[in-house]
C-alpha cells in the first residue's frame, strides 16, 4: 500500500462582533462594579441584562441593579486541557445574585483547586460567593469572576 | 392532514474506530451511503431524495461540507437537503426524511453521512463557539463542562454520587462489548471508572464518549412502497421535537421553566412522540430505549425524561439490574449507546438504526428478546434540540 498523504490546516478566522446597546451597557456596569440585570413583562429579572424574553418572547423593558452578591446553582472543576482553552484546573459557577431570577456564568478564583476533593468540597449549591471585579476593567464579559464569601 | 406511515427498509454502519486513514471524508460518507442501499436492497436509482446530516464545518474542517460529499451520496440529480441540529443531526434528519415521505412527496429517502471527529484536535475548542459572544465567551465553557455542570445539579438535587454514572458506564460498555461496530468495546468495572481521571468534575474519562470516525446510512420509504414491494420494514410511529432556552442560567432557580440538572423539554419530546403512537405507560409497551446520552450523567435524567423512571430514580433501578440486557423492564442502549460510539453526524442515527434492527430481530448479539417496540432520541446543541421516536415492528395497535 501507499505511504497515507496527509493535508494539514489551521483555521485562522477573525471577527468583529458588535455587541449592541443591552450588551454594550451591561458590559459598561461592570467598569463601575454594578451588575446590571432587565425585568420581563412577568416581573423577572435577566441576568446578564437580555433585551428579549426566553420564555415570552417580549422585549424585556426596564434596567434593575442586581446584588454583587449570591450563591452557586450549579459548578464544575475542568483539570483537563483542551487545545485552545484555558491551563487547567479552573472552577466555573453559574451564580444567582441577589435579585436576580437568572445565573450568571463566570470563574471561581481564589480557590485552591490542586486537591480535587477539598476543592469540591468547598463547593456546593447554595454556597454563597461575591462579584470580584477587575481593578483594570476593559469593558468585557472578562471584567469580573466569582469568590467564595468570607 | 392524513399522513402516509414511514418505515425504514435498510441500516448500515461502520466499524467505528478512532482514525481512518484509508479513505477521505467523502469516501466514508459513500459507505454510509452504500452500506443502507445494500441492507435495503435497492439501488441509488430507486432513491427519491437524500438528507445528509453534518454538524459544524469546524469539526470536518470543511466550509458547507455538504458540496464535498455530493457526488459521495450519490445525490446528483436528486432533490438534497443538509441537516445540523447538534448532538441531534442525525436524527433531525432521518424526522427531515420522515416528512418527505409522510407529506406524500417522495417513496424512497437515503439519510446517510459520516464523522471523523478525531481529525481535529481542537474539537472542544470548536465547540466552545457555541457560546455568546458578549456574555460567555470569556468563559471556557465545552460540551463537556455544560454536561458536567448538569450532572453536579442532578446529583445535588437527588443526593446521587458519582458511583451512580459510574453503574451506566459499565452497562454501556459491557453492551458495547457485544456489538462488533461500537468503538469502545472494552469492559470496564465501577472501579475503574471512578479511578480514571477528571476531565470536568464530575466527569471522568470512563465517563466519556470517545471522538469517533465512521459512516452510516438508513433508507426510508412509504407504506404503499414497501407494501407494492412486499417489504416488511421497521414502522415509525411517533415522533416529537422539542427545545431549549439557549441560556444555561436561565434552568435553574425557581422561576426557571425547565431545570439543567433535568431533561424536562426532552420529557415533552417523548410525550408527543408516545401520544402519537397511542403509548401510555412506556415502561410496560417499550421493549428497548436507543438513547443518547454522550455522558453517563446524561443517561440518568434521559431515562427520566422517557418516563422510564421517576426524576431521580434511575440510578436505584440500574443499581438493582434494570436497563442492562437480559435484566428487568426496558433495555437502555443496548448498543453501548453514544457513550461507546459517538460519531457526531450520525450518532442520532445510529439511534434510529439500532431501534429498528431491535423490533426486527437483527440486532445480534445485542439483541433484546423478543423486542416489538422500541424509543429512540438525541439531544443537540446545549441540551437544547430534542428528537424523539417510537418505532415499532409493526402497524398494529401499540
Amino acid at each position: 500500500m501507499t505511504d497515507a498523504k496527509f493535508y494539514e490546516q489551521t483555521w485562522d478566522l477573525q471577527y468583529k462582533h458588535a455587541l449592541g446597546e443591552t450588551t454594550s451597557r451591561f458590559l459598561e456596569g461592570l467598569t463601575q462594579q454594578k451588575i446590571w440585570g432587565r425585568r420581563t413583562t412577568d416581573g423577572r429579572v435577566l441576568v446578564p441584562a437580555r433585551s428579549y424574553d426566553d420564555q415570552t418572547h417580549m422585549p424585556t423593558g426596564e434596567w434593575v441593579e442586581v446584588g454583587n452578591s449570591g450563591t452557586i446553582e450549579m459548578f464544575t472543576i475542568v483539570y483537563e486541557p483542551f487545545k485552545g482553552l484555558p491551563v487547567p484546573p479552573y472552577a466555573l459557577v453559574y451564580v444567582l445574585l441577589e435579585g436576580a431570577d437568572t445565573a450568571l456564568v463566570g470563574y471561581l478564583k481564589g480557590l485552591d483547586l490542586k486537591n480535587q476533593k477539598d476543592a469540591i468540597a468547598a463547593l456546593g449549591i447554595g454556597t454563597k460567593v461575591y462579584v470580584h471585579f477587575s481593578k483594570t476593567p476593559v469593558g468585557s464579559a472578562a471584567d469580573y469572576w466569582f469568590e467564595l464569601s468570607k | 392532514m392524513t399522513l402516509d406511515n414511514v418505515g425504514i427498509i435498510g441500516f448500515g454502519q461502520s466499524k467505528f474506530v478512532k482514525t481512518r486513514i484509508d479513505v477521505t471524508f467523502p469516501e466514508l460518507v459513500r459507505e454510509g451511503a452504500t452500506m443502507a442501499l445494500e441492507n435495503a436492497g435497492i439501488s441509488i436509482d430507486d432513491v427519491d431524495a437524500v438528507v445528509y446530516p453534518l454538524a459544524p464545518d469546524a469539526l470536518i474542517g470543511v466550509g458547507n461540507g455538504e458540496r464535498w460529499v455530493i457526488d459521495a451520496l450519490g445525490a446528483v440529480g436528486k432533490p438534497f437537503m443538509r441537516v445540523n441540529n447538534g448532538g441531534a443531526t442525525g436524527m433531525s434528519a432521518v424526522l427531515t426524511a420522515w416528512t418527505h415521505i409522510a407529506s406524500g412527496l417522495f417513496d424512497v429517502v437515503l439519510v446517510a453521512g459520516a464523522d471523523r471527529v478525531s481529525e481535529s484536535s481542537s474539537a472542544q475548542s470548536v465547540l466552545n463557539k457555541m457560546w455568546d459572544v458578549g456574555y460567555e465567551r470569556p468563559v471556557p465553557l465545552n460540551t463537556i463542562t455544560m454536561l458536567a455542570l448538569s450532572a453536579q445539579r442532578y446529583m445535588h438535587l437527588y443526593d446521587s454520587d458519582e458511583t451512580d454514572m459510574a453503574m451506566v458506564s459499565v452497562k454501556n460498555r459491557y453492551h458495547a462489548s457485544l456489538n462488533p461496530n461500537a468503538h469502545l468495546q472494552s469492559t470496564v468495572t465501577i472501579e475503574e471508572v471512578l479511578a480514571s481521571r477528571t476531565l470536568a468534575w464530575p466527569i471522568k474519562l470512563m465517563d466519556a464518549c470517545p471522538a469517533s470516525t465512521g459512516a452510516a446510512g438508513l433508507v426510508l420509504v412509504s407504506e404503499r412502497y414497501a407494501k407494492k414491494n412486499g417489504l416488511k420494514p421497521a414502522w415509525i410511529r411517533g415522533l416529537g421535537q422539542n427545545s431549549e432556552t439557549y441560556w444555561m442560567g436561565n434552568r435553574v432557580g425557581p422561576k426557571a421553566m425547565g431545570d439543567h440538572a433535568d431533561a424536562d423539554a426532552l420529557a415533552v419530546a417523548f410525550q408527543r412522540a408516545y401520544d402519537q403512537a397511542g403509548i401510555t405507560n412506556p415502561r410496560e409497551q417499550v421493549d428497548v430505549a436507543e438513547i443518547y446520552a454522550p455522558f453517563s450523567s446524561v443517561e440518568l435524567h434521559v431515562i427520566e425524561a422517557a418516563g422510564i423512571a421517576d426524576k431521580g430514580k434511575s440510578p436505584a433501578a440500574l443499581a438493582n439490574g434494570d436497563y442492562t440486557l437480559g435484566g428487568n423492564g426496558v433495555t437502555v442502549n443496548p448498543s453501548g449507546g453514544t457513550q461507546c460510539t459517538n460519531p457526531i453526524a450520525v450518532t442520532g442515527l445510529i439511534r434510529v438504526g439500532e431501534a429498528a434492527n431491535q423490533v426486527l430481530g437483527l440486532a445480534g448479539a445485542h439483541q433484546v428478546k423478543g423486542a416489538r417496540v422500541a424509543i429512540a432520541s438525541a439531544i443537540g446543541g446545549d441540551h437544547q434540540f430534542y428528537s424523539t421516536m417510537v418505532i415499532c415492528s409493526d402497524l398494529e395497535e401499540i
